[in-house]
């Protein structure tokens, strides 16, 4: 655990889908390095005997009936799209002409 | 008018049912006062004047109909706004949420309206509840109504500023790390935590789901009780919502603290605590114990290891619930020629500076060759902190401390430092990692008039214990009387 480079920056940003210019880059590294060297102090931790704890209510599973409910019609749904039509989402293309995406 | 929006909503309750007060009058009291005070404080998002009145005559019109109404009917309320409101805006305080109109109600804004309560808006906030501040708000900063040089804490700063500075008479915050007690510690008012389960998040913007829950910002612990009555209980469209059949939680003020065992962890009362905070605390523990309780000492060895636990934990589950803001079905987009493009663009345009930090840390921390190192190595810990909770309540009924380690502290103070930030949050934060219940009371002011909030935590399901440990120590003291010089 501790430092952080540049380059492993430009990869979470993109696992992240944010574009960042050269600047957040290197704040980003700086901030990230920082937070990560005080997370390090998990490592004083021997864990290796214990569970993880992932949700603090001992639940089950939350099953129900398959039944069709009360829904949003169409118009409720597509009501704050950026762009919809023909009651449908739309989006720029997902593949370029030319076949590059 | 303007000393009726300084009463609990107990009060206001008995004034409406005596019909000495109606609730048009009450909220056109409240909105004025909103008129005269948000423009220092800004603890709003939207004011929702016209809808407050519409529900205002309605539930007039329902009272002069003979209907027995709940105790929040006619009451103006603050919902914090990363909550669902059919119809309203509700923008987390996001630029990518900021013309975000939900077509349905949160479940607990169901509650409420089912109680005929009135909505005098939406409160400002840390975008996404990120932050402790409330400056990390993507819409404005709010003003701590005690200092406007100072913040009113985050993340829910705007309910907690709302109700101290008179302009909403209760509010509904959200808790993930501390964002409830925190602001009302800053702020003078009273916060609950619930136990995570016991009230739905369902139509709550998510942010960490295994920690995220709702609860009353109040003027006074009665209010708190009242507030959560209202929004407590199993919501099927929950699926981590407990099947807990909650009390009438008002049942438990008179209750007294005659033999109830407050435990004080040693690890609460470190240095990094501001002496002024830790002697109202003390002073607080001592008024307990004249009113009957004993203290024990108990450990909570893993307390030093809540914060970084948090910081990956709540991060790795904010970069996958924020992965569902991409300019495709609502909110802000981005101009881009192909759809990548536009997820990136719309992301970076769309999310503030801390929003991006904490999703990169998440995605870091889920990341391929990290994930054992950070992510599970967390939840493990999560396990020490919660076996430690274990622990400490054989010993005692609750656990008493401060529930911030300073008093609000300046606007810019903690922005350029975003490790000092989330160290705020180190006496709140190991309940939410633990899922069990805290409170937070006024217990004292600093020499500069900023006041100081005493914590009590109890196991889970346990808020029947904070509400008649917190009323005790309230009605004993005068601290929750005070008003700020806005």
């Amino acid at each position: 655990m501790g430092q952080i480079s540049e380059d492993q920056v430009r990869h979470v940003a993109l696992l992240s889908r944010l574009e960042l210019t050269e600047d957040d880059v290197r704040h980003f590294a700086h901030d990230l390095s920082s937070i990560l060297g005080y997370v390090a102090k998990l490592d004083e931790l021997d864990t290796s005997q214990i569970p993880p704890t992932s949700h603090s209510l001992r639940l089950e599973n939350a099953f129900r009936d398959d039944e069709v409910g009360a829904s949003l019609t169409n118009e409720q749904a597509l009501a704050n799209a950026p762009e919809s039509e023909d009651g449908l989402f739309k989006v720029p293309p997902v593949i370029q002409d030319g076949g590059g995406a | 008018m303007i000393d009726l929006c300084a009463k609990p909503i107990h009060e206001l309750r008995d004034l409406l049912r005596r019909r000495e007060v109606s609730s048009v009058e009450l909220t056109r009291a409240f909105l004025t006062r909103i008129a005269t005070v948000e423009p220092a404080i800004q603890a709003f998002v939207s004011v929702t004047g016209d809808l407050a009145l519409e529900q205002a005559a309605a539930a007039d019109a329902a009272r002069s109909a003979g209907e027995d109404l709940p105790p929040l009917a006619g009451v103006p309320v603050a919902i914090k706004d990363n909550m669902c409101t059919n119809g309203v805006l509700t923008t987390c305080s996001s630029r990518i949420l900021a013309n975000f109109v939900p077509p349905y109600d949160a479940t607990v804004v169901t509650r409420l309206r089912g109680q005929r309560a009135v909505f005098c808006g939406k409160t400002n906030m840390d975008e996404f509840a990120m932050g402790s501040s409330t400056e990390n708000s993507g819409i404005k900063k709010t003003f701590n109504p005690w200092d406007p040089a100072r913040v009113p804490g985050g993340s829910s700063g705007g309910s907690a500023a709302a109700v101290a500075a008179g302009m909403a008479a209760g509010a509904l915050g959200s808790d993930t790390g501390g964002s409830i007690r925190q602001p009302a510690s800053f702020c003078g008012v009273v916060g609950l935590k619930p136990t995570y389960g016991l009230v739905s998040r369902y139509g709550l913007v998510a942010f960490a789901s295994s920690l995220d829950q709702i609860g009353p910002i109040s003027r006074d612990v009665e209010d708190a009780a009242l507030l959560l009555n209202a929004i407590a209980g199993h919501d099927p469209r929950d699926s981590t919502s407990a099947h807990f059949d909650p009390p009438d939680y008002t049942s438990f003020l008179q209750r007294g603290v005659r033999g109830l065992r407050i435990g004080l962890p040693k690890e609460f009362s470190g240095e990094g605590t501001d002496p002024e905070v830790q002697a109202a605390v003390a002073a607080a523990v001592r008024k307990l114990e004249e009113l009957g309780a004993v203290t024990v000492e108990v450990e909570l060895p893993h307390s030093p290891y809540a914060v970084a636990t948090y910081y990956l934990c709540a991060t790795a589950e904010a970069s996958s619930n924020l992965a569902r803001y991409d300019g495709v079905h609502y909110g802000f987009r981005a101009p881009a020629d192909n759809v990548i493009e536009m997820y990136s663009r719309t992301r970076s345009q769309g999310f503030g500076e801390e929003v991006k930090r904490r999703i990169m840390l998440g995605t870091y921390a889920l990341s391929a060759g990290y994930y054992d190192a950070f992510y599970l190595k967390s939840l493990r810990v999560r396990t020490l902190i919660r076996r430690d909770f274990d622990a400490a309540f054989e010993k005692c009924d609750v656990i008493a401390g401060p529930t911030a380690p300073t008093p609000a502290f300046r606007i810019g103070e903690k922005t350029s430092d975003p490790l000092a930030m989330y160290l705020s949050d180190i006496f709140t934060i190991s309940v939410n990692l633990a899922g069990i219940c805290a409170i937070s009371v006024p217990c004292g002011f600093t020499e500069d008039n900023l006041p100081v909030g005493l914590q009590l935590i109890a196991p889970s399901f346990g808020e029947d214990r904070l509400i008649a440990a917190a009323h005790a120590y309230e009605q004993a003291t005068e601290w929750h009387r005070r008003r700020p010089p806005v």
